[in-house]
């Protein structure tokens, strides 16, 4: 009974009364109130990945599994960033610490620009997120050659009308006929746009549906077995 | 009791509880809370709530003729029928199946969505004692898919095989979760990729990655503008609307496909209006379309 029951109960319950504060103003008080638990107890959540994170990759470094070093650099980042960012600034709350602590002139303490932390995550996290996001460029240019052959009439559609489109879309393309551009917009907002709007209308109406069928209790998978 | 009218009772118990808490009681509440300088009711939005009534009601009729014994045709839907041939691929080459529910958090729709795709996954995967790994972007998101595992494996009848260690939280970071995934791939070669749910950029960096690994791919999202990049990278591409019919598909339980049958019809009445707007419009009447618009 509680297992199932209960949450299910109270998905219905908030779950109407987000749909009914949306057409009666007395009630966005409360729900600003009850998004703002959301929010805090989506804060609180990030304790759980910690401690999915650890004891995922304590067990691969005590079992000294395959790539177990892999774990070691990972787990050592994520003390480090804990400590400097969390730890430090706590102990320095607690005690009154006023004096800042410094190594090679930079604050240890805090999540603040001139910190280790800003330092470590600024000249590593950042560089290392960029060049992932790179990557996307060699991947659209590989995806684009697989999806260009042309081995029926609807993938000759597809390269003569992204061949179109990306002459349109640099300058040459009006030098080597002055329609180009007109003709690349009119495909992207005529034939395009018609196709991307009926998949968005058959996506809405999917997501108001499995909303429904929540907020009604008719799906119950997300609340484990039968 | 009997078990079976014992069951029956019990869902015609939360439906009539689901119905009647789902309006009139809130009512008293809300009136109670409104302030003197607001309106009671936003008379401007009256007609979202007239389409949502009409939704609902064509909902609730759907739900009523499936209880009642019809049995609606739902067309073939390749990218679910693949699941199945991809988690029986994976059995066979005795390697994982790889289900990324999306990088957003449980305050959308398709996060939700994807868990219950899963727990449909899972069930097959326990079913196949194939081994199951899911990444996970957003802490919220790790509970909710350690039970739904664990649940799923408990109904398949091999609570034994569950393993709290394949649910791995990587980072709430897109691009650190990214290179995690993509690590997964390169390190430990799952014979299946599913991505289920909501995706950005990361889409086709995560495609790709799968793509030159060999995995049969599928992959389902609500999101439009990277469904090109599925499209090209996967075998298989659930897009907008089929991602949503995936529970009722792959449970083939009548209420809910009556639910997707529900949905069919809204937008019938939906192309009915839109051409009758066009039609308004063409004559110079714009009635209908300042009503549609959303205030």
């Amino acid at each position: 009974m509680l297992k199932r029951e209960v949450p299910l109960l109270i998905t219905i319950l908030v779950g109407w009364f987000m749909v009914i504060e949306y057409f009666f103003p007395g009630a966005e008080k409360w729900s600003s109130e009850l998004q703002n638990w959301a929010i805090i107890m989506t804060a609180l959540a990030s304790v759980l990945g910690v401690a999915n994170v650890a004891r995922i990759n304590m067990l691969k470094i005590s079992r000294k599994q395959k790539d177990w070093g892999y774990s070691v650099v990972l787990m050592a980042g994520m003390i480090l960033m804990v400590v400097l960012g969390t730890l430090f600034p706590m102990i320095k709350s607690i005690f009154g610490i006023e004096s800042s602590w410094t190594l090679a002139g930079m604050e240890l303490s805090g999540v603040t620009s001139g910190t280790w932390f800003t330092q470590f995550y600024d000249s590593m996290f950042v560089p290392m997120q960029g060049t992932m996001f790179a990557l996307l460029a060699f991947y659209i240019a590989s995806a684009a050659f697989r999806s260009f052959r042309i081995r029926s009439v609807d993938a000759t559609l597809l390269a003569v009308a992204a061949i179109i489109v990306m002459i349109g879309r640099v300058p040459i393309g009006d030098v080597m006929w002055s329609g180009m551009s007109g003709l690349s917009d009119w495909i992207m907002n005529v034939p395009n746009l018609a196709a991307k709007r009926a998949i968005l209308i058959g996506a809405a109406l999917g997501a108001i549906s499995t909303g429904l069928k929540v907020i009604m209790g008719i799906e119950r998978n997300f609340l484990g077995g039968d | 009791m009997p078990k079976t009218l014992h069951n029956r009772l019990r869902a015609f118990w939360l439906r009539a509880l689901a119905l009647a808490l789902g309006g009139s009681l809130w009512l008293p509440v809300l009136a109670w809370a409104q302030e003197d300088s607001q309106p009671f009711f936003l008379v401007e939005r009256h007609n979202i709530l007239v389409i949502l009534v009409v939704f609902g009601a064509l909902f609730l009729f759907c739900i009523s003729q499936a209880s009642k014994g019809k049995r609606y045709f739902i067309r073939k839907i390749a990218g679910l029928e693949a699941v199945e041939e991809a988690v029986g691929r994976s059995t066979e080459m005795g390697k994982a199946v790889l289900y990324v529910p999306g990088i957003d958090d449980v305050n959308n729709i398709q996060t939700i969505y994807s868990m219950i795709i899963l727990s449909h996954v899972a069930k097959m995967v326990a079913r196949y004692e194939t081994p199951l790994i899911v990444p996970i972007c957003r802490p919220f998101v790790v509970p909710l898919a350690e039970e739904t595992v664990k649940q799923s494996y408990l109904d398949a009848g091999s609570p034994d095989a569950y393993n709290v260690n394949d649910i791995r939280y990587l980072s709430e970071e897109q691009f650190a979760f990214t290179a995690g995934v993509d690590g997964i791939m390169l390190r430990e070669k799952p014979a299946a990729n599913l991505y289920l749910g909501s995706f950005f950029a990361e889409s086709l960096i995560l495609a790709e990655t799968g793509f030159q690994t060999g995995a049969i791919q599928i992959a389902g999202t609500a999101n439009v503008h990277q469904l090109p990049f599925f499209v090209v990278a996967c075998d298989y591409t659930l897009m907008g609307e089929e991602f949503f019919a995936a529970s009722a598909y792959l449970s083939d339980e009548p209420k809910l496909i009556g639910t997707l049958k529900g949905t069919d019809y809204m937008k019938v009445v939906l192309i009915a209006v839109l051409l009758v707007g066009i039609a308004l419009e063409t004559m110079g009447y714009s009635g209908l379309t300042n009503w549609m618009e959303q205030r």
